[in-house]
């Protein structure tokens, strides 16, 4: 008993350091449980706090920029108004159709939380965002982001009451599914933590026709997207010796650097599917 | 100003500037300057080697709450921490000089050159430990060397910046306490 005292005290620095090491480690390991701990919590709204005042300077000098993308984004959506089409010629035969269909019963499916930017980062291997809306504006964990011009931007990771926390796409742990608008192929993207801007598809199978300048968009799989959201415009195409696949590198459409607003989608389905999901899982 | 108000003001202003001035700035993928390590460089001589761990690492966590990953930095800073004492008595010049003086700078360590290689190879560390942290999963060789030695040049040359530009007026002590 007396050696191991003796030890301990002998070697109390080299045995803290290991101790220190150890818990950055798990930390890092541990990233999403050390989360939903209490402290993590606190230290998220200090730092949010912190965050929102610097905002609040910042936002100023991007005003430009932001009245710009929401003119393109106002734009689409006068583009999109029902009253600037006009009905085709009456030589069109009109059928009603007399079997009933759930039509009284329809029902909205996605529904946009706009938020602010409060702090971004792109230079570390895992990005994240800190949004100014949390669960008191009704986001949840898994929810999709998009920016003002409907291009992915990440998925939501942790919520407390006034901040929540996004993954960006420029995260090597973020595996949101693409497709390709041509021809209709669904792969994962990931980013290999090189280029921000520069993402890679990957599950792309060699029939698949492919050329540079391509869109890829949201393949509508998953919850937190709807399909056709954009992602990125096809930049290279590397053909993988080992596997069946494709590797594409493409560009993102959202610019990364100069996120200030952003609108978080709401998915109506989320819980339901989520159950489902959940019955099949635990089924023997 | 006593030590310990003045190493607390040094921990914020160091932090604040890091966070919102250098972490804005997106020079190059592969260069990403860090000044807060300057706080370890600068702590005193005397301070226990304990002390000097857990403040690192408090500092390295402080940085990691404002990126959301907590682990990385905290690492880098107590694996920094643990080899300072190692360094400094290799490049001491003179038995007794960490008496007569209070912390590390050029006049404590005995020229510009030994104190830069204590610098250098402090944030070399540094930047090594916490790159290979964050890249375990690419296993790129050549980008983590090279983003190593990028990081560690601008960051080297920041810290000779401030070294430069705020001249700390250390006293000379005689031992004879």
């Amino acid at each position: 008993m007396r050696n191991i005292f003796l030890f301990i005290s002998r070697h109390f620095n080299f045995l803290l350091f290991l101790f220190l090491q150890g818990m950055s480690i798990y930390f890092i390991v541990e990233y999403s449980k050390y989360h939903h701990a209490a402290f993590g919590n606190i230290s998220n709204n200090v730092t949010g706090k912190i965050n929102s005042r610097y905002f609040n300077i910042q936002q100023y000098f991007y005003l430009k920029k932001t009245n710009d993308s929401l003119l393109k984004a106002n734009q689409e959506l006068y583009n999109k108004l029902k009253s600037d089409y006009s009905l085709p010629d009456s030589s069109v035969k009109l059928v009603i159709d007399s079997i009933k269909v759930d039509s009284i019963l329809q029902y909205r499916k996605f529904r946009y939380i706009s938020a602010k930017v409060i702090s971004n980062s792109v230079t570390s291997q895992s990005n994240f965002m800190v949004l100014s809306k949390g669960s008191s504006d009704n986001i949840k964990e898994g929810m999709g982001v998009v920016d003002p011009n409907n291009s992915v931007v990440g998925i939501v990771t942790e919520v407390n009451e006034k901040y929540a926390v996004v993954m960006s796409l420029l995260h090597k742990d973020s595996h949101i599914s693409g497709k390709l608008l041509k021809g209709g192929e669904t792969g994962t993207l990931n980013w290999d933590g090189d280029l921000p801007n520069i993402i890679t598809l990957n599950g792309i199978p060699k029939s698949a026709k492919i050329a540079k300048g391509d869109s890829i968009i949201s393949s509508g799989f998953s919850t937190a997207f709807p399909k056709g959201m954009k992602i990125g415009r096809v930049e290279a195409v590397y053909k993988e010796t080992s596997t069946n696949y494709f590797r594409i590198k493409f560009r993102t459409t959202a610019n990364f650097y100069n996120l200030q607003y952003v609108y978080v989608i709401e998915n109506a389905d989320q819980q339901a599917v989520h159950d489902i999901l959940e019955k099949v899982k635990t089924q023997p | 100003m006593s030590t310990i108000v003045k190493n607390i003001v040094r921990f914020i202003v160091l932090i604040l500037f890091q966070v919102y001035v250098l972490d804005k700035v997106r020079l190059h993928q592969l260069v990403t300057p860090y000044i807060y390590i300057i706080f370890i460089l600068w702590l005193p001589f005397k301070i226990s080697r304990t002390m000097l761990m857990l403040l690192s690492f408090i500092l390295g966590f402080t940085i990691d709450s404002f990126r959301h990953h907590p682990g990385f930095h905290a690492a880098a800073c107590v694996l920094m921490a643990y080899v300072r004492p190692f360094i400094i008595n290799l490049l001491i010049p003179q038995e007794g000089a960490e008496t007569n003086y209070e912390e590390p700078s050029f006049r404590s360590m005995g020229g510009m050159l030994p104190y830069l290689i204590y610098a250098s190879l402090l944030i070399f560390m540094h930047n090594a430990w916490l790159f290979l942290l964050e890249a375990w999963q690419f296993a790129d060789g050549w980008y983590f060397l090279v983003k190593t030695i990028f990081s560690t040049a601008i960051s080297l040359l920041l810290v000779l910046i401030t070294e430069l530009l705020f001249s700390r007026n250390q006293k000379f002590k005689t031992n004879t306490i």
